[in-house]
């Protein structure tokens, strides 16, 4: 593989993953408040 | 007007709305779509107008819809109606394209199903293609020929369908939550595994370079740029309702923004492993057989049961397993989708003439299950799959999508209320830059990838790509047109009526609140 590919590759699974892992952090630091309805 | 509190089915927990809601995204474009896409449109390189399309249009875009489905509780026809009584239609709109939509996409899953007991034992031979349209789907090239009706497939179809209104007639909570929670990790694992597999391959390495080289020079040309919003806005489940009616049972204290965000990115990441997927198992043909990947099938129907299954048949080991998997992934993702998208017609016909779940499951899902099993096992399926496909998505979606972003941020200045509905319990808040993105970049967007595709369209030659869709055109204009004009006429008979679902009190008091600012 070119040095750009897996330049490109990394930067696609870091950024695209890294997002997903910090939403899913995010959410779960804050848990469902229970409903009162 | 009643003002007893009136019962909403809720999710039992946020994991499985979200489960729920990424089940929706992920389905057969993310598979058999993006991979092909981004390869066409840079490789690498398209990696940066998709990622700001995601941010500047999906995103946003599924915020506005969890934010209206939260805070108005209801399907899209009852959501909208909590708007502005005069956008009801729009809702219709959306359910009927759903309803289009379900008839033929149920079709797929059903080819996936039965290509998956045939990757046990690679039934489809020497010559997947003849096996493809001779054999299997006695393809027809006439889309007014009805020709022979396949049993063998329509059995499949019955299979999806019992199990899709099963699902949905067990509830929002015990059927659909209960059903993502077991299938989405499943699909998890399958579709890893199949990552996994293909890694393995020789060639695979060959393959992944084709898929990310960078051509730089590619990111100045708009058609690439129309390609990246184009599978964002696809690819997302949005625009049509689906996450409308799935946010409408979320509680009170649910978070919309970080939730959106957490859906959007596990669509994309599913995206990026499919490129990987399919470009190491293409890379893997192109050293057995000399193909090179540009000449290969590398999208769509194509690719999963023309591509796949000779390359299966070419595999060195566990060829059945590999064949299972893909397959396998196709039918869960693509019924996952099914399931969200069949929910919402019978959500609105719930809460807008006040039938139980089970009678509009039965009624409304029922009337779809028979015209789907009716019209696609014929040998004219693929065409009109093929036909609808293009039409309802390029000319039905992507119309609906900006008429509802523009009435409901502009015309009606609804934007502000959602924001702080949204933000009063959310993790991520949104504030100017979502306004720009949703209101501005959004539908400015689609509008101009209408423009190119009506075009393309209109001026389709016998070699072009759109050729077939120009020549059918008045069956394609009468599906979208039927489509619309179904949102104003069921809007319209439906305009004095109040149903039990519009007295919830909290609901209620929320808009009259408004109304009266």
């Amino acid at each position: 593989m070119s040095a750009s590919a897996i330049t490109m590759m990394v930067i696609s699974i870091v950024v695209i993953g890294g997002g997903l892992l910090v939403s899913a952090v995010a959410l779960m630091r804050n848990p469902e408040e229970p409903e009162d309805d | 007007m009643a003002r007893e509190r009136a019962t909403r089915e809720r999710w039992g927990s946020r994991t499985g709305f979200i489960l729920s809601a990424v089940g929706s995204a992920i389905g057969l474009g993310n598979i058999w779509r993006f991979p092909g896409v981004a390869y066409e449109n840079g490789g690498g390189a398209f990696m940066v107008p998709y990622l700001i399309a995601l941010t500047t249009a999906g995103i946003p875009l599924l915020i506005m819809e969890f934010a209206i489905g939260r805070k108005y509780r209801g399907s899209a026809p009852l959501a909208f109606r909590r708007v502005n009584r005069n956008l009801e239609a729009v809702g219709w709109w959306q359910v009927a394209i759903c309803i289009v939509i379900a008839v033929y996409y149920a079709a797929i899953i059903a080819w996936a199903g039965w290509y998956a007991f045939f990757s046990l034992s690679q039934a489809w031979g020497e010559d997947p293609t003849t096996f493809l349209m001779v054999d299997f789907l006695q393809a027809g090239d006439d889309l007014y020929e009805f020709g022979a009706w396949l049993p063998g497939l329509a059995a499949a179809l019955f299979v999806v369908w019992a199990a899709t209104l099963a699902v949905i007639g067990a509830g929002v909570k015990k059927g659909i939550e209960t059903t993502s929670k077991i299938f989405i990790p499943l699909l998890v694992v399958m579709f890893g595994a199949l990552v996994v597999q293909a890694l393995t391959l020789d060639g695979a390495v060959e393959g992944l370079n084709a898929f990310f080289s960078p051509d730089w020079e590619m990111v100045r040309e708009p058609g690439v740029w129309l390609a990246a919003y184009g599978q964002i806005f696809f690819s997302l489940s949005v625009g049509f309702g689906i996450m409308i009616t799935y946010a409408s049972y979320l509680g009170r204290k649910s978070d919309i923004t970080t939730s959106a965000w957490t859906v959007g990115m596990s669509n994309s990441f599913t995206e990026v492993l499919a490129g990987i997927a399919v470009f190491a198992v293409l890379g893997f043909f192109t050293v057995q057989t000399g193909v090179p990947i540009a000449d290969q099938e590398y999208q769509g129907v194509g690719l999963a049961f023309i591509a796949f299954p000779a390359i299966i048949n070419t595999l060195p080991y566990l060829p059945g397993l590999f064949g299972l998997l893909f397959f396998g992934s196709l039918v869960v993702a693509g019924w996952a989708s099914l399931v969200s998208v069949v929910q919402v017609p019978v959500a609105a016909f719930e809460d807008r003439f006040g039938w139980g779940r089970v009678k509009a499951t039965a009624v409304v899902g029922g009337g779809m299950a028979v015209a789907s099993i009716a019209l696609f096992p014929a040998v004219n399926g693929l065409m009109l799959l093929d036909v609808t496909d293009y039409f309802i998505n390029n000319y039905g979606i992507a119309v609906a999508a900006p008429v509802s972003i523009v009435a409901v941020v502009w015309v009606l200045w609804r934007w502000k209320a959602l924001r702080d509905d949204a933000n009063a319990t959310s993790v991520f808040k949104v504030g100017p830059i979502w306004l720009v993105c949703l209101g501005v970049i959004t539908p400015i967007a689609l509008a101009v990838i209408l423009f190119f595709n009506v075009r393309d369209l209109l001026k389709a030659g016998a070699d072009s790509s759109a050729a077939v869709y120009h020549h059918y055109q008045a069956f394609g204009w009468a599906v979208v047109g039927g489509a619309f004009a179904f949102g104003v006429v069921m809007a319209l008979l439906l305009r004095n009526r109040e149903t039990p679902m519009e007295s919830q009190v909290d609901v209620l008091d929320e808009v009259e609140e408004e109304a009266g600012r």
